[in-house]
C-alpha cells in the first residue's frame, strides 16, 4: 500500500544525497506521501503520542543518569538530591516516573482499540505480535525502572517478581540467584537492573521502528475494518492531514499527563517508596505499578506458585494468537453486534482485575480474582473462536469513502483534488 | 444477547462486589484538613513553617532527624524563607562533626548554612536503644511516605482537577498527633505503648509528644499569641513544616505547572482550529474536478 518513494529531489545536493542513501525518499513516502484512510478517529493517533512518549521517557531519562547514582547505599540519596538540589531536577524526575505511567496510558488504549477494530487480523498479524513484544519490553523496562530509586517497594517489588522465577522446576532457584548477582535482591542486582533499565528503551525503539515498517506495508485498519480500494477516494495523505491531527491530540495528551506531573505527581506512586530499601522491614502491602495489577491479580489468583506464573504470563502470551483465536472475518466492532458487547465486557473484566491486584489476597478478593482470571481466559481461548462462527455481521459500507459519507452526510465524495493521495504527482 | 452480556456483566461485578466486604476492618480515616499549600495555587504560610520548625526543634529534634535538609534550605524561596542571617546563626548553634584534620583526627565545628541537620542519634542502633526499641523515623520525607488509603471510588475523585487530594501524608500526620486517646477497655498495650486513633494498628511507642502551651509562639503588639499555643496548633504546623521538608519545591512546581497547562491549553485550541481548516479540504465536495 506505501508503495515505493514518490520523492523527487530538486536541489543538485538533494539528487546527489538521495541517488547514494534515499533517506530523504524513505522518510517522505513514510510520513509525507503514506497515504492514510480518510475515516481515522482519534483512538488512531495514539501511535504518535507513543513516539512522542517514548523519546520524552529517553530524554529525561538520560539527564537522569547524570546525576543518579546505581549503587545500593547511595541510590535514595542521590534520587534525594535530584528532586532537592540538582536544578529543575524535581520535573525531571516528575516526568519521568510519572511518563511511565502516562505511557502505559496510552499503550493501553492503544492496544484496546487493536482489539475493538480488529486490528490485529490479516494482513496485520506480524504489525500486532511486534506489538505484543514491545508491549513486554516496556514492561520490563518499567519493573527494572522502579528499582532504581531503591525505595522501600523498589526492593520489596523487586523481590517478588524474580523470586517468581523460583517456581520453575529444578532450574528454578539457581536462576534468581543468577539474576539478583547473590542470594538476595541487592547492589549487583540493582546495578544490572539499571544497565538494562537503560539498554531497553533502545531496544522498544528499534522494534517500533520495525512496527512501523511492518504497519507501512500492510496499511492502517481504520474504524470501518475495510480494506483501501480506491487510494483517491479512500486516503489522504500522512502529511498535512494525520500529521496535524496527531500534533494536536499529543498536545491534549501532554495537557493530561502536565496535570499529573504539576499538581499530582505521586498520586501513581506509592508512598513507601518515600521510604529507603530495607531488607529486614517488610512494608504492610506489596503492591506492584497500577500498569501491572491486573497481572499481578492472575498471578495471585491461582493457588499454585507455578501455575500462577505461568498463567500471568500466558495472560500477555495470548495475546501474539490473538490473530488466530478470533475467527470472524469481520474486523471491526462496529459490524459485530455480539463482539461488540463482549469487548466491553472484557475491559470491565481486566478493570475488576486491576482493582483485586491492589487488594490483599484475602477472603472474597481472590474468589472474585479466580472469577474474573477465568473469564480473561474464556474470552480468548473459547468466545472469540465460537463468536467468529455464530456472529452474524451487520452489513458493511461497500468503501472507507462510503463510511466518511455515512459520517459526515453531504454530497458525493470525490474530494477536492488537493485532498487525496496522489502516489505519482508529487514534485 | 444484550440480556446474555448484561448477564455476564453483572456475574462478572457481582464477584468483585461481594469481594469487598472482606476487609472490613480498616485503620481509621484521618479527617481532611484545609492546608494553604493545597490546590493548584497553593503556597507554604511563612509564618506557619517558621512555627512548625520552632516546635521540631523544640519538641521532635531530640529523637526524630531532619538529614536530608540542609541548614541554607531554611533561607531559600518557597519554604519558612528565614534571613540569611538567621540561619547562619542557627546554624552555628549546632556542632557538626569534620575531618579529618592534618593530623588525621576528626573534630567538631559549628555548623555552617552548607551543612545538612545532624542526625539525633549516631546510628539505628543507638536511637533504639534510647527509645525502648522504637526508631524514630526521620523527618526528611516523611509527610510523602505516610499515606492512607481512601478506598473506591474516591481515590478516583482524587485525580480529578478542582477536587485533587494529595495531602494525605500530611492529614495522616496531624491526626497522628492529635488522635491520642485512652486505650479502649479490653485493649491491651505493652509497656511504653500508647493508644492513637490513626496509628495502624493503634499501638505506638511515641508517648505524646506535645501538650498545650509547651512551644512559646511570636506575639503580637498586646502580648498575645498571633496563633493558639495548643496541641491542635502546634500538630497543624509542624505538620505543615513536614510536608515543606519533604517538598521543598511544592511552590515553583505548582507556579511552573499552571503556566505549562496555560501554554499548552492555548496551542492545542491553535493546533485544533489549523486541524480543522485542513480537514475541510478533505471534506469539500468535488466541485470542481
Amino acid at each position: 500500500m506505501s508503495g515505493h518513494s514518490t520523492y523527487v529531489p530538486k536541489s543538485a545536493v538533494a539528487k546527489w544525497f538521495e541517488s547514494r542513501l534515499p533517506i530523504i525518499g524513505l522518510v517522505h513516502s513514510s510520513f509525507v506521501a503514506y497515504p492514510t484512510p480518510r475515516n481515522l478517529n482519534y483512538f488512531w493517533t495514539f501511535g504518535a503520542i507513543l513516539s512522542f512518549m517514548l523519546v520524552a521517557q529517553i530524554v529525561t531519562g538520560v539527564v537522569l543518569v547524570m546525576h543518579y547514582t546505581p549503587n545500593a547505599s547511595l541510590a535514595f540519596t542521590s534520587v534525594e538530591q535530584i528532586m532537592r538540589d540538582v536544578n529543575y531536577g524535581w520535573l525531571l524526575r516528575y516526568l519521568h516516573a510519572n511518563g511511565a505511567s502516562m505511557f502505559f496510558i496510552a499503550v493501553y488504549i492503544h492496544i484496546f482499540r487493536g482489539l475493538y477494530y480488529g486490528s490485529y487480523k490479516a494482513p496485520r498479524e506480524v504489525l500486532w505480535i511486534l506489538g505484543v513484544i514491545i508491549f513486554l519490553l516496556m514492561m520490563a523496562t518499567a519493573f527494572m525502572g522502579y528499582v532504581l530509586p531503591w525505595g522501600q517497594m523498589s526492593f520489596w517489588g523487586a523481590t517478588v517478581i524474580t523470586n517468581l522465577f523460583s517456581a520453575l522446576p529444578i532450574v528454578g532457584e539457581p536462576i534468581v540467584t543468577w539474576l539478583w548477582g547473590g542470594y538476595s535482591v541487592g547492589n549487583p542486582t540493582l546495578n544490572r537492573f539499571f544497565s538494562l533499565h537503560y539498554l531497553l528503551p533502545f531496544m522498544i525503539a528499534g522494534v517500533v521502528a520495525l512496527h512501523i515498517w511492518a504497519l507501512h506495508v500492510v496499511g492502517q485498519n481504520n474504524p470501518a475494518g475495510l480494506d483501501v480500494k480506491n487510494l483517491k477516494k479512500d486516503t489522504v495523505p500522512f502529511t498535512p492531514y494525520a500529521t496535524i491531527k496527531d500534533f494536536f491530540a499529543v498536545v491534549c495528551f501532554f495537557i493530561f499527563f502536565a496535570w499529573f506531573v504539576f499538581y499530582i505527581p505521586n498520586y501513581l506512586g506509592h508512598a513507601d517508596n518515600y521510604i529507603e530499601a530495607n531488607p529486614a522491614v517488610t512494608p504492610a502491602h506489596i503492591v506492584p505499578e497500577w500498569y501491572f495489577l491486573p497481572f499481578y491479580a492472575i498471578l495471585r489468583a491461582i493457588p499454585d506458585k507455578l501455575a500462577g506464573v505461568l498463567a500471568m504470563f500466558g495472560a500477555i502470551a495470548v495475546l501474539a494468537f490473538l490473530p488466530w483465536l478470533d475467527t470472524s472475518k469481520v474486523r471491526s466492532a462496529t459490524y459485530r453486534p455480539l463482539y461488540k458487547q463482549l469487548f466491553w465486557v472484557f475491559v470491565l473484566c481486566c478493570i475488576g482485575l486491576g482493582y483485586l491486584g491492589a487488594k490483599p489476597p484475602e477472603g472474597g478478593y481472590v474468589i472474585a480474582a479466580r472469577v474474573l482470571t477465568a473469564y480473561y481466559f474464556l474470552h480468548f481461548l473459547v468466545i472469540l473462536p465460537i463468536l467468529g462462527l455464530i456472529e452474524k455481521p451487520r452489513p458493511m459500507p461497500g468503501s472507507i469513502a462510503e463510511d466518511v459519507l455515512r459520517k459526515h452526510g453531504g454530497a458525493p465524495v470525490g474530494l477536492a483534488s488537493g485532498a487525496s493521495a496522489e502516489p505519482h504527482s508529487k514534485g | 444477547m444484550k440480556k446474555t452480556t448484561l448477564l455476564i456483566a453483572g456475574f462478572l461485578a457481582a464477584a468483585v462486589a461481594t469481594a469487598v466486604p472482606a476487609s472490613a476492618a480498616e485503620q481509621a480515616k484521618p479527617p481532611r484538613q484545609s492546608w494553604s499549600f493545597a490546590g493548584p495555587f497553593g503556597t507554604y504560610d511563612r509564618a506557619q513553617l517558621q512555627r512548625g520548625f520552632k516546635v521540631y526543634r523544640e519538641v521532635c529534634a531530640s529523637c526524630h532527624g531532619l538529614t536530608r535538609v540542609a541548614f541554607r534550605n531554611l533561607s531559600q524561596p518557597g519554604g519558612p524563607e528565614f534571613t540569611e542571617g538567621q540561619v547562619k546563626a542557627l546554624a552555628a548553634e549546632y556542632q557538626i562533626q569534620d575531618g579529618p584534620n592534618e593530623a588525621g583526627d576528626m573534630f567538631e565545628r559549628p555548623g555552617r548554612p552548607a551543612d545538612h541537620f545532624p542526625p539525633p542519634f549516631p546510628n539505628e542502633n543507638a536511637a533504639r536503644a534510647a527509645n525502648g526499641g522504637a526508631y524514630p523515623p526521620d523527618f526528611s520525607l516523611l509527610a510523602k511516605a505516610r499515606t492512607y488509603e481512601r478506598g473506591f471510588p474516591l481515590f478516583l475523585i482524587d485525580a480529578i482537577p478542582f477536587f485533587e487530594y494529595a495531602e494525605h501524608g500530611v492529614d495522616y500526620i496531624y491526626a497522628l498527633l492529635t488522635g491520642y486517646r485512652e486505650a479502649p477497655a479490653g485493649t491491651t498495650l505493652q509497656p511504653g505503648q500508647y493508644w492513637n486513633e490513626y496509628m495502624p494498628g493503634h499501638a505506638i511507642a511515641m508517648p505524646p509528644p506535645l501538650s498545650d502551651g509547651q512551644v512559646e509562639y511570636p506575639k503580637d503588639e498586646a502580648g498575645n499569641p498571633v496563633v493558639p499555643e495548643t496541641v491542635d496548633q502546634y500538630a497543624r504546623d509542624v505538620a505543615a513544616f513536614m510536608m515543606w521538608a519533604a517538598e521543598p519545591h511544592l511552590e515553583a512546581r505548582k507556579a511552573m505547572g499552571f503556566k505549562v497547562i496555560i501554554f499548552l491549553i492555548v496551542f492545542a485550541a491553535l493546533l485544533y482550529f489549523t486541524k480543522k481548516k485542513i480537514w475541510a479540504r478533505a471534506y469539500a465536495e468535488e466541485a470542481h474536478g
